[in-house]
């Protein structure tokens, strides 16, 4: 029998709070129900509006104090979601498993001492060229937390997870915002159809309430400093995103390897595939996901299908996007209904395919889709429950992919 | 596809046909290849910038031809193209600016320095508030846009992409300083899984700016043995007190083996396997029992199809820090058994310092020209042997030998460990 990569573990936790059950009670419910839910933070970043991360106790799985000291908030919320997908898949503290369970994980950079980065520029703003140099180096030198550049460092979130959950089979982190989240998802797929690995641990965190993390993204203009609206709204006033604190780990397995040892899944996935648009003419990013289409080979005609999109309301990213779901489903001839979760949770970047991907099994598990989270056309209403999802990531600034996850009838236990 | 172009296992057999290097002994593989066996070392004093009130002043540094002013990301970019450049020229594959498979390369941090935050802190003044809020406001001016490509994670990766016309994603990745490893590693994994017929993979580190050095010397990782610059690397010695941050960048182009017959190219060598194995012991140190070492470097073995008996030499990873020389020796014993006295074992850090990202894949393709060459390159500065590590260690002068497989480590940060097994010859 052909290798399959089944979803048996999920870990989410996002501004609405941690698990599979609260987010499908608050995203399956009426919009105005949700709406009173959503945690909208426009004050703390202010022009910026974030999603803070909701009612959810991070630590609770990181019993060493000694643990939580050495990483940042972004590890730990990583870590305590890979804790549980681990918990949900049967497999937290199985050494057998875990010793050959492979770890992907995507990941940009920690985060820094804003405050003794703030004091330092101060510091050196009022120095004289000749003798900043020194000054740099012994302000450095003597204010650094040693453990600091573990804090940052992108692989240490993997490695994190390594100490605290004991996830050793192999460790490997990606890097290149959004689309290294639907890379490590591909990774782990690939490896476990090509018979490379039986069990992977795959995802990302993302912590979006620090200035320093959004400084990044300023940079290129990225992010929306407007009134909330719903991602598929912003255009007209430029475009942007709105960052979410959240996290999403996926345990994946082979089909028989999960059958053996008697796992529930939530869904298979069938394919996965990205790729990089050049981005340089208008149209050009609708062409890579028409070519990436074609790779994925699913024809929305054939089975009811739903879109979970990881658009993440910056431009032109999003209008092209917008455009290529439009042209698709308009020549299916079906109504295929797309919901833009980040207007909900925010956009996670590294974290949010993983978010679109956990969100997609638990859909199909449920055998049921999302309430529209917008009033867009494309997020028309859900009149089958899909038997198939996919899952688009359109980086903010780069990278393009899409996912097909399929529903599992039968010979899986449902959870 | 016959039954040559398969390994032992039935999977695609992986080639070399393309190596590039830049390392502080030289641009190109043959310049640093001449220097290395030569017994030279490219570490010296720090003069990038004044280096008063550290407590390590040495590193291996390059400086751009064009001389370029510094900053991780353009210098990182800069070697790292011209090592892609050489290994894609070398193999004849594809056409310029269309190499026909996909891109795994290791970056560095991407982050802004000291001297861009303080740009952007000193444009903005007092009213738009306090650190990161000033760096904030400055940044929406739009005045700083060119600061985006050090800030992105994949920019390196991105420009890569479009200069050489690799296909697809290009992946950026990061497994501390087993990365360089990880792209050969990842990359055979796709050609096995018949998804690609070839892949450039590169590793680039261009890292010595004040805080990328304080990082590692607070750490205590650093060796404080500044005087003379060149004699501070010594792995495996007793006096060893800690490694030198180098810069570097390596390149290989990958192919199966049946892509590269039908195209008339000549393998360099062999990508027979590769393991990696996690360790859950510490951030930054090993399982005292080096189980996690010894797991990645069997599981190599057993990706390679390949005995411990077959392996005729190491390429360590060896970076002179008590810790790391100490767990290798220990994990190279219980793998090698009693041939672990004779099988000779070096370390390139020795000479080039530890180009940490790309100490990978610069020192794959140090130990591909090792097999070619039938040289191996020494430990320089190994005078004081540690008597606790019972290794064949290639001291002070390179060694003739034949050598038919390589067993190449690469350990890093975070519980890495990447281990590759390199033939000399398909089959």
């Amino acid at each position: 029998m052909e290798r399959e990569a089944w979803v048996t573990g999920l870990g989410v936790v996002s501004t609405l709070g941690e698990g599979p059950d609260i987010h499908w009670s608050s995203l399956g419910s009426t919009p105005a129900r949700r709406s009173a839910t959503v945690g909208v933070d426009s004050s703390s970043h202010s022009p910026y509006t974030v999603h803070p991360l909701g009612q959810v106790d991070i630590d609770r799985l990181i019993p060493s104090k000694a643990d939580r000291k050495q990483m940042g908030r972004w590890q730990r919320l990583g870590v305590h979601t890979a804790g549980l997908a681990l918990a949900d898949a049967g497999v937290a503290g199985d050494a057998a498993i875990l010793d050959r369970m492979d770890l992907v994980v995507a990941a940009g950079n920690g985060e820094r001492d804003e405050a003794f980065d703030a004091k330092l520029l101060e510091q050196l703003s009022t120095t004289d060229a000749a003798a900043r140099a020194g000054d740099l180096n012994t302000a450095l030198m003597s204010g650094l937390r040693p453990t600091l550049y573990l804090g940052e460092l992108s692989n240490l979130l993997a490695g994190n997870i390594q100490i605290v959950h004991k996830v050793t089979g192999s460790s490997r982190t990606l890097k290149g915002e959004e689309i290294s989240g639907l890379s490590a998802l591909e990774d782990a797929t690939q490896r476990i159809v090509g018979g490379q690995a039986d069990i992977v641990l795959t995802g990302g965190a993302f912590n979006a309430e620090r200035d320093d993390v959004l400084l990044n993204y300023e940079l290129a203009h990225s992010l929306w400093a407007e009134p909330f609206a719903p991602v598929w709204s912003r255009a007209d006033a430029g475009g942007g995103f709105v960052p979410g604190s959240a996290a999403a780990f996926l345990v994946i397995e082979e089909r028989g390897h999960a059958l053996a040892r008697g796992a529930k899944a939530y869904a298979k996935i069938s394919a996965i595939v990205c790729d990089r648009s050049r981005r340089a003419a208008a149209g050009d990013i609708i062409e890579t996901l028409s070519q990436v289409r074609k790779h994925l080979n699913h024809d929305l005609s054939q089975r009811p299908t739903g879109i979970l999109s990881g658009a993440s309301g910056a431009e032109p990213a999003t209008t092209q996007e917008h455009a290529f779901l439009s042209q698709w489903i308009g020549s299916s001839g079906h109504a295929v209904p797309v919901r833009a979760y980040g207007t909900c949770l925010g956009h996670s970047v590294e974290a949010h395919a993983p978010i679109g991907m956990a969100l997609a099994s638990l859909a199909l598990q449920r055998k049921g889709f999302f309430e529209p989270f917008d009033q867009d056309p494309l997020e028309s209403a859900c009149l089958t429950p899909p038997e198939c999802i996919v899952v688009t990531s359109v980086g903010h600034w780069r990278g393009e992919g899409l996912a097909l996850l399929e529903r599992l009838d039968t010979g899986a236990r449902a959870p | 596809m016959s039954s040559h172009d398969l390994d032992s296992k039935g999977r695609p057999l992986v080639v070399v046909t393309g190596m590039g290097l830049v390392t502080s002994l030289g641009w190109g593989v043959s310049q640093t290849w001449s220097r290395l066996i030569a017994g030279h070392s490219g570490i010296t004093t720090i003069s990038r910038f004044p280096t008063d009130g550290l407590k390590t002043t040495i590193a291996g540094t390059i400086d751009t031809p064009e001389g370029a002013p510094y900053a991780a990301y353009t210098h990182s970019l800069r070697i790292a193209q011209a090592a892609a450049d050489e290994a894609i020229r070398q193999s004849g594959i594809g056409t310029p600016g269309r190499f026909p498979g996909p891109l795994y390369i290791a970056t560095p941090p991407s982050e802004l320095e000291w001297p861009q935050l303080s740009r952007l802190y000193e444009h903005a003044d007092k009213t738009a508030g306090e650190g990161y809020r000033r760096l904030l406001a400055a940044a929406r001016t739009r005045q700083f846009d060119d600061l985006r490509a050090h800030a992105e994670f994949a920019s390196i990766a991105d420009v890569m992409q479009r200069q050489f016309g690799t296909i697809g994603e290009p992946l950026s990745l990061c497994t501390a300083c087993a990365s360089g490893a990880s792209t050969i590693q990842m990359a055979m994994e796709r050609l096995r899984r018949g998804q690609a017929e070839a892949a450039l993979c590169v590793g680039t580190d261009a890292t010595v700016h004040p805080e990328g050095l304080v990082r590692f010397s607070l750490l205590s990782a650093l060796s404080t043995r500044n005087d003379p610059p060149e004699a501070a690397s010594r792995p495996f010695t007793k006096s060893r007190d800690g490694f030198i941050i180098a810069e570097g960048a390596g390149a290989v182009v990958v192919e199966t083996y049946q892509h590269a017959k039908a195209r008339g190219a000549e393998p360099l060598g062999v990508v027979l396997g590769a393991g990696e194995k996690a360790d859950c012991y510490h951030r930054t140190r090993s399982k005292p029992d080096g189980s996690a070492i010894i797991g990645a470097m069997r599981k190599a073995l057993i990706d390679a199809d390949t005995s411990a008996d077959d392996i005729d030499h190491v390429n360590a990873h060896g970076t002179s820090t008590p810790e790391n020389d100490k767990m290798e020796s220990v994990s190279l014993s219980q793998v090698l058994g009693a041939r672990v006295k004779t099988v000779p074992v070096t370390s390139n850090k020795s000479q080039l310092g530890h180009t940490l990202i790309a100490a990978g894949a610069v020192e794959a393709v140090v130990s591909l020209m090792t097999m070619r060459e039938g040289v191996i390159p020494p430990t320089i500065n190994h005078h004081d042997p540690d008597p606790e590590i019972g290794l064949d260690i290639v001291a002070n002068t390179a060694r003739t030998a034949r050598v038919g497989k390589v067993l190449s480590n690469s350990f890093g940060f975070g519980g890495q460990n990447v281990c590759l097994v390199l033939a000399a010859e398909p089959g």
